[in-house]
């Protein structure tokens, strides 16, 4: 008897664990969707242009009409493609990008796992998305998607580095690697967050992560002019969806993080104000706004250059400002960085 | 029962893919049966409760090492029937090695100072238990040695690595970032003045 009472308690758990997911992926499907929409617009009026406007009021169904034609379509697998790995490219690209999310704080308490080591948690996940783009350019047997797959994960690995010594810096500073104390170490106005004491590893984590995304101008692994669409050339219908949700999620994935991060996640820019999601949400707005501003404005940059950027730039940048960091700690300015 | 039905299922999938990764014909796939190798050891690491060890490895050899192991491995143009030539040959030898290690293992797990008589189960830690810090606090105290002796072992690999594989190509086409930026107008672009030669021609030809 009472074996089936723990057994009825671990199945409850279960499903409420289940339907939080669902409570977590369904917005943020729906914030993907509207972020593709909410690009369009952007990069629309910056170019003065309208955007997408026929479908429905503003065009708001755009992207609902966009889901609809990609389901529709049929899905080609090439004749000399490696079809399980084919398959298990996209999903290999999307299942880390929701997976980060189960630790990211919404608030003090809205959180899936608030686990101990939460950031390093983040680090591991997204690193692995890396291999969605990797198998799907080399089991598309075609050239351009081979060349863009090679570039990406180039691309992804350096920069990683880069990311990595940043977020150390934040660990310092917080002294610890759970999300949730890492925003209360920020507490008290905006003049705490992290982004004044790590200005430069701000910067640097911001400009990776646009990188990590493959988002222009660090686009190279799709670069139009020279490999066509690089490692998702050869997919159609849903599994180019796949491709397109993950690189999305992943947007958000990394704005949130430099909410979260650098910018106090939902905490309020003057003591005053009440906390709350609502400001999380602003401050996630405005870094994906940044990332589409990034587009409209940057040309795209040469293969040599990203490596420079990461390599001989940012990383020493990173390790400088850490080393920054630890001999502040121990003068009585110390406090400014905390 | 829980854990262990958990344990049992990570174990299966490792041995699964630890196999795959020497039988598979394709060297990419034996590549991905790595990673999947190392992802279900991370599993078995978390039952562990070696959280901080399980989250690195699969940051350091799922999202790097592999990564680059999977970058050489797909650029090869590998051969298998040549790779495969010299295997009756080898035969022996590696029989010998396969069985020696077999032996030093049953040495090792039946040995009376292994087993769960002698080391018994360790007591399960609480949840808001950071064997982050611990490992940290051990690394920079009892072990500082040791630690940093094999951070200068990789340092030397490093410089190594870089040393062995660094060449100077005296064709090569690299541009100094710094002095491409420090370029001003003047230094490329030269402004002739030169009288108009040809008077009322314009109107003609936009007509």
């Amino acid at each position: 008897m009472e074996s089936l009472g723990m057994d009825w308690t671990a199945v409850q758990t279960v499903v409420w664990t289940l339907i939080k997911i669902l409570a977590l992926v369904v917005p943020l499907m729906l914030g993907v969707a509207y972020l593709t929409y909410a690009e369009r617009k952007v990069i629309g009026w910056m170019q003065v242009r309208i955007g997408p406007n026929r479908v429905g009021f503003q065009g708001l169904l755009q992207p609902i009409a966009d889901a609809v034609k990609l389901l529709m379509k049929e899905i080609i697998i090439p004749a000399g493609a490696n079809k399980g790995l084919f398959i298990l490219g996209p999903i290999l690209a999307i299942a880390p990008a929701l997976a980060a999310w189960a630790v990211i704080p919404f608030t003090d308490t809205l959180v899936l796992a608030n686990i101990d080591a939460g950031l390093l948690y983040v680090m591991a996940i997204t690193s692995m998305g890396v291999y969605g783009v990797i198998i799907a350019g080399w089991a598309s047997n075609s050239k351009y998607a081979f060349l863009g797959a090679m570039r990406s994960a180039a691309q992804i690995v350096s920069y990683e580095i880069a990311m990595g010594f940043a977020l150390v810096g934040v660990l310092m500073a917080a002294q610890s690697l759970n999300l949730v104390d890492i925003v209360r170490a920020q507490q008290g106005g905006f003049w705490h967050w992290y982004f004044i004491p790590l200005f430069p590893l701000f910067l640097v984590y911001l400009i990776a992560g646009v990188a990590e995304t493959n988002r222009a101008p660090f686009d190279v692994a799709e670069g139009e002019s020279e490999i066509v669409a690089g490692f998702h050339v050869e997919y159609s219908g849903m599994a180019f969806a796949v491709f397109f949700l993950a690189e999305y999620a992943n947007m958000i994935l990394v704005a949130a993080l430099t909410t979260l991060m650098f910018l106090g996640g939902w905490l309020s820019p003057l003591p005053f104000l009440p906390d709350g999601m609502l400001w999380w949400l602003l401050k996630t707005g405005f870094v994906l706004f940044l990332f589409l501003w990034f587009r409209a404005t940057f040309p795209r940059y040469r293969y040599d250059q990203i490596m420079r950027l990461g390599w001989k730039v940012f990383i020493p940048i990173t390790i400088v400002w850490i080393v920054v960091v630890g001999a502040m700690m121990q003068t009585p300015y110390g406090h400014l960085f905390h | 029962m829980y854990t262990t039905a958990i344990f049992y299922f990570f174990a299966a999938i490792l041995v699964f893919a630890g196999l795959r990764v020497i039988t598979a014909r394709n060297p990419v796939h034996a590549a991905l049966y790595l990673v999947l190798a190392f992802f279900t050891a991370a599993g078995l690491w978390v039952l562990l409760e070696a959280e901080f060890l399980a989250i690195t490895l699969v940051l350091v050899y799922v999202g790097a090492v592999m990564v680059l192991f999977l970058f050489v491995v797909m650029m090869l143009d590998i051969n298998l029937d040549r790779l495969r030539e010299g295997f009756w040959d080898y035969l022996p030898l590696a029989g010998f090695v396969a069985v020696l290690l077999v032996i030093e293992m049953a040495l090792i797990l039946g040995g009376r100072h292994f087993g769960l008589e002698v080391m018994g189960t360790p007591a399960p830690h609480p949840a808001d238990y950071s064997n982050t810090k611990e490992l940290g606090r051990l690394l920079y105290t009892e072990y500082v040695y040791a630690f940093e002796l094999a951070a200068v072992i990789l340092l030397v690999a490093i410089v190594a690595a870089i040393a062995l594989t660094l060449r100077r190509r005296k064709d090569s086409k690299y541009l100094d970032p710094a002095e491409q930026v420090k370029v001003k107008r003047n230094d490329r672009l030269r402004i002739v003045k030169m009288d108009a030669v040809k008077k009322s021609q314009a109107g003609e030809e936009g007509a």
